[in-house]
């Protein structure tokens, strides 16, 4: 059965419809229409909002503001976000890619969301129709969250300063074993000075691993340096078991790929 | 439930219809509007059977509501040819065996096409990538790769 599209050209008006039972906002659809088609029940209705804010890319002084309706094609092709363009790529295939939004991203469950995971390690701000939250405030209470996404917003990092990593069995494009992103800062000597490390696959939404974060202060990236992060680099995860991999194997190959991001 | 209308161009030709609201453009294509180029394979956005161009970008239709296609250029494979003779592409998934059982292959072309829009010359890496969303189970992949190389290399010929 069909399930009826509403379009409204405000997202005011458009959080006022959400309100209603069963409904759900349509981003680009690649999850909540795919739901539908599966039989998804809960789902009576989509609502979206064609606001043109929501599909705009702004930079201005390192700030960045990515407003929710934007791709994950937009972002890859963007030439000031190249630094980004790696993570944006990770997410599906080229029509995926057209179609996927940021805003969508930030609430695909695991084994997805890998442009959230670099978004996390951005610490990125996320603006919603009721205000602006931490982003991993916001995870911590997506599901309960009825709000629209309107942007997400983050400084830009130092060049060097951003790295993302997603592993999968199958090339080029395939769902992720984990996928990592570090955003770092180093003394002259190379010393770090502050890290934030986020992960994706280890738990049901991406996590910071602040364990690790916290063993790299003060250390630098070799081997030696490394080796007290690595060692408690799943400390508070809790991957899943999935036909992509066990939470077992996700915990033996989290060490190996964080070690391998940080000396690239 | 009121049917809601859709118009919007397909390979070039005006089409409007009405439709329920919410369905997908897949549906309205095939079981509408009589296109039955694009395929349905999975729904799911796995398979890229479904495949079409929409605005000169690749989408999937089985995830698309065909009322967000309201005022957009779509095209499928179905328009490729011209006065009976084969787009470049057509003749050579022929050519090199590139399409056994055929149900992949309107999905393929279309992820091809969009590539050789952008990159008239990919190399084998792009090729790959550009077809990293569309599963074939039959032919194994090699011959639909050197069939979007050939397409390439003759496209460039003829442009000489
Ligand atoms: C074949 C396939 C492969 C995929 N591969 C990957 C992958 O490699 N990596 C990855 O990360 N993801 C992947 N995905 C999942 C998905 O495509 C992406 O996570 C995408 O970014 C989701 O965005 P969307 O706009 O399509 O979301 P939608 O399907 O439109 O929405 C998803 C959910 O978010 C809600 N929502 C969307 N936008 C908003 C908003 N602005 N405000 C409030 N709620 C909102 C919807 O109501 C819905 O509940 C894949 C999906 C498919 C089908
Ligand atoms: S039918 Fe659309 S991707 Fe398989
Ligand atoms: S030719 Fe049969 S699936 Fe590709």
């Amino acid at each position: 059965m069909a399930l009826a599209l509403q379009t409204f050209p405000t997202v005011e008006d458009a959080g006022a419809a959400l309100k209603a039972a069963g409904t759900r906002y349509l981003g680009g659809g690649t999850l909540v229409v795919r739901a539908a088609n599966e039989g998804d029940v809960s789902i009576s209705g989509f609502i979206r909002s064609t606001e043109p804010a929501l599909s705009i890319i702004r930079i201005s002084g390192g700030e960045v503001r990515i407003g929710a309706s934007v791709t994950m094609a937009a972002i890859a092709r963007h030439p000031d976000l190249a630094p980004l363009a790696h993570a944006a790529r990770a997410v599906g295939g080229p029509a995926i890619r057209n179609m996927a939004t940021v805003g969508g991203n930030l609430f695909a469950p695991t084994p997805y969301g890998d442009f959230t995971v670099a978004l996390l390690a951005l610490d990125a701000t996320v603006t919603t129709d009721y205000g602006e939250l931490p982003i991993e405030t916001f995870l911590a209470k997506r599901e309960s969250n009825h709000a629209i996404v309107t942007a997400v917003g983050f400084t830009l990092p130092k060049e060097g300063g951003f790295r993302f990593l997603k592993q999968s069995r199958v090339k080029p494009k395939g769902v992720a074993v984990l996928s990592i992103a570090t955003v770092l800062e180093q003394a002259q000597d190379g010393t770090v000075t502050s890290a934030r490390i986020a992960l994706g696959c280890m738990a049901d939404r991406p996590i910071r691993a602040r364990a690790a974060e916290k063993a790299l202060i003060g250390r630098k990236l070799t081997a030696d340096g490394i080796a007290p992060a690595l060692a408690v680099a799943h400390d508070g995860t809790s991957p899943p078991t999935d036909p992509i991999a066990s939470a077992w194997y996700r915990n033996e190959v989290l060490p190996v790929h964080l070690g391998r991001l940080l000396l690239a | 439930m009121a049917k809601v209308p859709v118009q919007f161009t397909l390979n070039g030709a005006e089409k409007a219809e009405f439709i329920d609201s919410g369905t997908t453009l897949l549906h309205a294509l095939r079981d509408k509007i009589g296109d039955t180029s694009p395929k349905g394979g999975c729904h799911q956005g796995t398979c890229g059977a479904c495949t079409v161009i929409i605005d000169g970008e690749l989408r999937l239709s089985c995830l698309t509501l065909a009322e967000t296609c309201n005022g957009a250029a779509v095209t499928t494979t179905s328009g490729l040819s011209e006065g009976g003779v084969l787009h470049s592409l057509q003749r050579a998934f022929l050519d090199a065996f590139a399409t056994q059982c055929g149900f992949c292959t309107p999905g393929m072309i279309m992820a091809a096409k969009v590539l050789l829009d952008h990159t008239p010359n990919p190399s084998r890496e792009d090729v790959v990538e550009a077809l990293s969303g569309n599963i074939c189970r039959c032919t194994g992949y090699e011959p639909i790769i050197q069939a979007v190389l050939t397409a390439a290399r003759s496209n460039s010929q003829n442009a000489v």
